[in-house]
């Protein structure tokens, strides 16, 4: 019955990855605990704080809102698989350590997949666009002036 | 948090949907994009025994202009439809409205029939429906299907007149054919993306000499679902829309309402944003449609 | 001022590049073998005896290993330890008979996953018999309810001090005002929530722990709570915390995994979800309510302050009530007031327990001063500014004593503030504020300048507390140069974002001339760490960074000892140049550091007699100025360095709807030297977040029976990048003179003047209307009470 386990296909990070899971794992614990793709951080489990976000099928979506069974058949993209083929940082991740968009790291993953998601669709966000695009990440840290910094910075360097 | 334990079924068609539904009875819940569904299992205040799964239906994912409505399949994403500038030109209040909605994760996944079946009445996409006088098309396995105009498809807070073996299929958005049109959504939220405090949304069509010639307004989360105002926007029709006009619709729209209290907001603050928020919505749109 | 090759440089962060990549280690990122996890049963009511648990249905769901009540840990474990004298107040992780707030924890489930634990959870049954609960702190002032029966009343410290001829001041000035200011129950609310994962190691009898920690004592505490000896607690200071800020204080939650870890035999992981976290994890902040007189001059010169402060900790209470001692260490704030009363009164409820929260009480505190220097400045019809530069300490006025016994180490106060108002552009900021009015808008521009005490001498214990006399406040830097001459610091606490690592490395880099970008920075474990008092009260930046420099200096005199012997000279005779040791005058006759490090490691023959083998020095350093004990009215020097903000705000608030929007932030800010600048501007623009939060959005609401209505993320409102402005922030630097470099803390920066800057900010917005709001929150809900006030009124 709710022991029943459901058998999972998806792609994360370039990878195929297979498993089977309980319909209630949802996809953060999953990519977590199961996959033990750690960056990926919790911190609400109810859908606001944004620390949870990846990218589903390039999109960002908060992770602890979906389940994973309801991921098979599609493509997860973590803070794991931001960097660059070679393992270097991508030029997003080096904006940040540059202008320093983080304290704690907490939030940072998440922050990272939401404006990357960002900058995947709109490559000259104005400063309005990149604090809405993060506006469902909360940061404790920063009080998000270095972070959207960071994003500007990024911008400009894949230019 | 969580969820409690449930079964889970990916649907591949709505017929499969309904018929899981007629066969799971109460113990059952669609999942579509999970955003309001998903923080209520993780609190364990819901706990379905069963979920049936409808993100995989392509069918429920279409956009379609029609000569008098666009129609949009219920499990299109939020933000699809908010991307949509053929539909943004021809329903120019579902843009505006899903502008207040979340935040790009929640849009993300979330779908147009998902936040309506969810019937909150803080919520934007059901006050755009309501003040469109949307239509939902119900789809039931073995009976076919029914639509369901906006007023008797909200019945109460968080309810709706969708039957247990039913499954909202499409909803099919009016299309104002006045050449002068204008809308506009408002609302007043704590936070960016936050549920709103007070929502007003308006439409308005003027002739060439600027008359109203049609109009609908309507607010949130001050009553028990959205509420439109038609008889009040019939009495704006064949005038100028002038502010003292405006302002006492309004007011009238204010006083009919019965908006409750909470944590951010008395039922009387409620009350006075829904006079303020309704006159703003209506002279904004009024400045579109002059503007078109 | 000297200049320096590191310090004060714009640096790259040595902890970012493993956060940026996903590579942190969080203690939910750790995995032990055999690892259970832990769900809490929590109390619903605020005040409850419990009758009974039962147990069975939990413990027979498949997966379940064990449920732990009250009776059975309270029996094992001793309390938890309170700050003030007040022993019959305990507290452990889970009520035994009483519960005393809603939320509380009853019972701990044991499981193979969370998702089990919390299954089994919701089985265990509790029959409760709800008793009366005092919710509102007058009411539980009176004592007719009362939350620790033994205790014999509600209240848990309350002390008058007296410092300089405050009754004179307020008979011979020409004016005085009183009124009232609350600063509501808020927190800093990290991201990440508390979590722990214990180990017991039956070969080795040590408890192994991890944890997201910032608490001074805590392998002590725990070892104590567990009735362990201190040796047997490993803590594992390498553990990434998610953000703290003062709250991540977890003893009573470190004692219930380490309890359990041991009985059972596992591993344990207990990780707050936010449900928990928000009602039972103890870590709600200040909850003060003000009484403010203020004694002036018609020329603006205040000439004492009577200030009563009275704090709701909840229904127990760790370190809490000390939160209203700390801010006697700036208790006139800025400024030149002479006479002061001061009345702290402690008092519990049936609500959450406070914890330390960023400042320790020195944010409301800065909120009640500044409050009251507005009030009096409009109250004489005076410029707010004019009325500040009036009474701020004059720079030569320092060292600076103020009445309740601190010295301000330096500052430059007007100079802050000047470049403050300069940055801001005020005199086109006040045109703009007037026509947004205009316009119709409310519009107002919010002054404060405020105190961030800094160095964490926390004298306010033995203060509070005469039976806890205890003065030593120090931290400690181990340095090692290895065979290889690579450079390790060793750091013994652990961080949640303030940047540790890269402050190491770059003093040891700064006084050993060597790349910090090479130096590596490690964290020891309780168990080989030298001596810590944790990252609080603003204090590495003096405190872990003065001890690195020591010992930096330590191994820097070792390298030109090894020299000297060589060479047959007089330390004074070489230089030292970015590690090489040469004659002065004689450039060939020259030690490489790689052929010195040889020496210390591998050429005994050639290490002068006395010299340690090898490369490596400790450093272990009381706080500056600290070791002092209090006089008997309460006079005591508190934190050493005194660090400075003033900030420039212009909030906008819609007339028709209330909301308010912050269209202008600019923060002068001075704590001398800074060693990371950009490390240090983070900080103060988080700070400045967490006050906007404090001064706006945030506030943990209470209904009349107790109930904490804002216990998810969606009622407990925190800002995002879209309630926080852009930030301008305006260095100034006034070196200290106590400490290496000049450096003065600056962690709490920010948070310590953004409340008070807004209060003041609306409150200038609404001044047209002669209405004024003196609670925080200023919810949207507050402003648009105000406005119609203001309406009823015409």
């Amino acid at each position: 019955m709710s022991g029943t386990l459901h058998l999972i296909e998806v792609d994360v990070n370039g990878k195929r990855r297979v498993a089977q899971v309980p319909a209630r794992l949802s996809l953060v614990d999953w990519l977590r605990d199961e996959l033990r793709l750690t960056g990926t951080h919790v911190g609400c489990e109810h859908g606001v704080c944004g620390a949870c976000s990846v990218m589903l099928d390039g999109e960002a979506v908060r992770a602890c809102l979906m389940y994973a069974v309801q991921a098979h058949g599609h493509r997860v993209t973590t803070v794991e698989g931001l960097a660059r083929p070679d393992g270097t940082m991508s030029p997003l991740q080096d904006a940040f350590c540059e202008a320093h968009g983080l304290q704690c790291g907490y939030c940072t993953p998440g922050m990272l997949i939401a404006a990357q998601a960002l900058l995947d669709a709109n490559p000259r966000p104005t400063e309005v666009e990149i604090r809405e695009a993060i506006g469902g990440n909360l940061c404790r840290c920063t009080g998000y002036q270095q972070i959207v910094e960071a994003v500007r910075l990024a911008a400009l360097r894949v230019e | 948090m969580k969820s409690a334990a449930f079964e889970y079924t990916r649907a591949a068609s709505i017929g499969e949907a309904c018929e899981l539904l007629a066969r799971h009875g109460d113990g059952a819940k669609l999942i579509a994009g999970g955003q309001s569904l998903v923080p209520m299992m993780a609190m364990r205040l819901v706990r379905p025994a069963s979920l049936i799964d409808i993100n995989e239906i392509a069918a429920l994912k279409f956009v379609a202009a029609e000569n008098d409505a666009v129609r949009v399949g219920a499990c299109t994403r939020q933000a699809v439809v908010e991307r949509d500038g053929a539909l943004a030109a021809r329903v120019p209040l579902l843009r505006q409205a899903l502008a207040w909605v979340g935040h790009a994760q929640t849009r993300n996944r979330g779908t147009i029939g998902g936040s309506l079946a969810h019937a909150d009445p803080c919520a934007e996409l059901p006050l755009a429906a309501q003040v469109l006088d949307a239509r939902m098309v119900l789809r039931a396995s073995s009976k076919g299907k029914r639509t369901l105009d906006a007023a008797s498809f909200f019945t109460g807070a968080m309810s709706t007149a969708i039957r247990a073996d039913e499954c909202l299929e499409e909803i099919e958005w009016p299309v104002w054919r006045e050449s002068r049109t204008g809308s506009a959504f408002t609302e007043l939220c704590i936070r960016h993306g936050d549920f709103a405090v007070v929502a007003a949304a308006a439409q308005v069509a003027l002739d060439d000499s600027g008359r109203c010639v049609r109009a609908a307004f309507g607010l949130a989360a001050v009553g028990q679902t959205p509420l439109a105002f038609p008889n009040l926007a019939a009495g704006l029709v064949g005038n100028s829309l002038t502010e003292d006009l405006i302002r006492a619709a309004a007011n009238d729209a204010a006083d009919a309402c019965e908006p409750g209290s909470d944590l951010h907001a008395s039922a009387e603050y409620r009350r006075h944003l829904a006079a303020v928020l309704a006159a703003r919505a209506l002279h904004a749109a009024h400045e579109k449609a002059k503007a078109s | 001022m000297s200049s320096y090759r590191y310090i004060g440089k714009g640096r790259r962060a040595k902890e970012h590049p493993r956060f940026v990549t996903g590579r942190g280690r969080y203690v939910a990122d750790i995995a032990l073998p055999g690892m259970k996890h832990i769900a809490l049963v929590a109390s619903p009511h605020a005040s409850a005896r419990i009758a009974s648990i039962r147990a069975d249905a939990a413990r027979a769901k498949p997966g379940v290993h064990y449920v732990l009540t009250g009776e059975e840990f309270c029996a094992h474990t001793d309390s938890l330890l309170i700050g003030v004298d007040a022993p019959k107040v305990t507290r452990w992780a889970l009520a035994r008979g009483l519960v005393r707030y809603a939320g509380e924890w009853v019972a701990a489930v044991v499981a193979d996953s969370r998702a089990l634990a919390e299954d089994a959870a919701e089985l265990v049954e509790v029959d409760y018999e709800p008793l009366p609960q005092v919710v509102d702190p007058c009411e539980a002032l009176e004592g007719r309810i009362l939350v620790h029966p033994e205790h014999g009343s509600n209240v848990l410290y309350r002390r008058k001090f007296v410092w300089g001829p405050v009754e004179e001041a307020f008979a011979g000035a020409d004016h005085r005002l009183s009124f009232r200011a609350s600063w509501g129950r808020s927190a800093t609310v990290p991201i990440e929530t508390f979590g722990v994962v214990a180990s017991w190691d039956a070969g080795t009898q040590i408890l192994d722990i991890w944890a997201s920690i910032q608490m001074p004592k805590y392998p002590d505490q725990t070892a104590r709570a567990l009735r362990l000896p201190g040796n047997a607690v490993r803590v594992h200071y390498d553990v990434d915390v998610g953000g703290s800020y003062g709250v991540k204080r977890g003893i009573k939650h470190t004692a219930l995994a380490g309890y359990l870890a041991r009985k059972l035999g596992a591993p344990m992981r207990l990780i707050e979800d936010r449900l928990e976290n928000m009602r039972g994890g103890d870590m709600q902040g200040p909850d003060r309510a003000f009484d403010l007189q203020a004694a002036f001059d018609r020329d603006g010169t205040i000439r004492g302050l009577r200030i009563r402060a009275v704090d709701d900790v909840g229904a127990y209470a760790g370190r809490s009530p000390l939160q209203l001692g700390k801010p006697i260490g700036a208790i006139c704030g800025p400024y030149r007031i002479p006479a002061i009363e001061y009345e702290p009164v402690s008092v519990m409820t049936n609500k959450t327990p406070q914890e330390a929260v960023r400042g320790f009480g020195q944010s409301p505190t800065n909120f009640a001063i500044e409050r009251t220097v507005d009030r009096v400045a409009q109250y004489l019809g005076m410029d707010r500014i004019e009325l500040r530069k009036k009474n701020l300490i004059r720079k030569d006025e320092f060292p600076y004593l103020i009445p309740s016994g601190s010295t301000y180490d330096s500052g430059d106060f007007h100079t802050v503030l000047d470049k403050a108002l300069a940055v801001a552009t005020y005199p086109q900021l006040l045109v703009l504020r007037d026509q947004m009015r205009k316009a119709g808008k409310l519009a107002g521009i919010g002054i404060a300048t405020c105190l961030e005490p800094s160095g964490g001498n926390s004298a306010f214990e033995v203060l509070m507390n005469p039976k806890n006399e205890t003065t030593t406040w120090m931290d400690s830097c181990l340095v090692r140069v290895d065979l290889s001459g690579s450079i390790t610091g060793v750091i013994n606490n652990s961080s949640s974002g303030q940047g540790h690592e890269s402050l190491v490395s770059t003093v040891l880099g700064e006084v050993l001339e060597r790349d910090p970008g090479a130096i590596r920075v490690v964290r020891a474990d309780s168990l080989t760490a030298l001596p810590s008092n944790s990252p609080v009260g603003s204090r590495m930046a003096i405190m872990l960074g003065g001890a690195a420099a020591g010992a930096a200096k330590r191994i820097k005199q070792a390298l030109l000892a090894i020299a000297a012997h060589n060479f047959e000279c007089s330390p004074d005779d070489l230089e030292y140049r970015g590690g090489d040791v040469s004659l002065q005058g004689v450039p060939s006759k020259k030690l490489s550091w790689d052929q010195l490090v040889e020496i210390a490691h591998r050429k005994f023959h050639k290490l002068p007699g006395g010299l340690e083998p090898g490369l490596q020095a400790k450093f272990v350093w009381e706080v500056p100025t600290g070791g002092g004990l209090p006089t008997a009215d309460g006079r005591i020097q508190m934190y050493p360095c005194y660090a400075f903000e003033a900030h420039v705000v212009l909030v906008e608030i819609d007339p028709g709807t209330a909301k308010p929007s912050i269209r202008s932030y600019v923060c002068g800010h001075d704590c001398g030297v800074m060693i990371n600048p950009d490390i240090v501007h983070g900080m103060t623009y988080g700070g400045i977040a967490h006050g906007i939060g404090a001064a706006l959005y945030e506030k943990f609401a209470y209904t009349t029976e107790g109930q904490l209505a804002s216990g998810t993320f969606m009622d407990y409102l925190i800002p995002s990048a879209m309630e926080v402005p852009g930030m301008t922030i305006v260095d100034h630097c006034t070196p200290s003179p106590l400490t290496e470099f000049g450096q003065k803390g600056s962690g709490e920066a920010g948070y310590l003047g953004a409340p008070a800057a807004i209060a003041n900010a609306v409150n200038d917005a609404l001044s047209p209307l002669r209405v004024s709001i003196e609670a925080l929150p200023m919810s949207h809900h507050a402003i648009w009470s105000a406005l119609k006030e203001a309406k009823s009124r015409i």
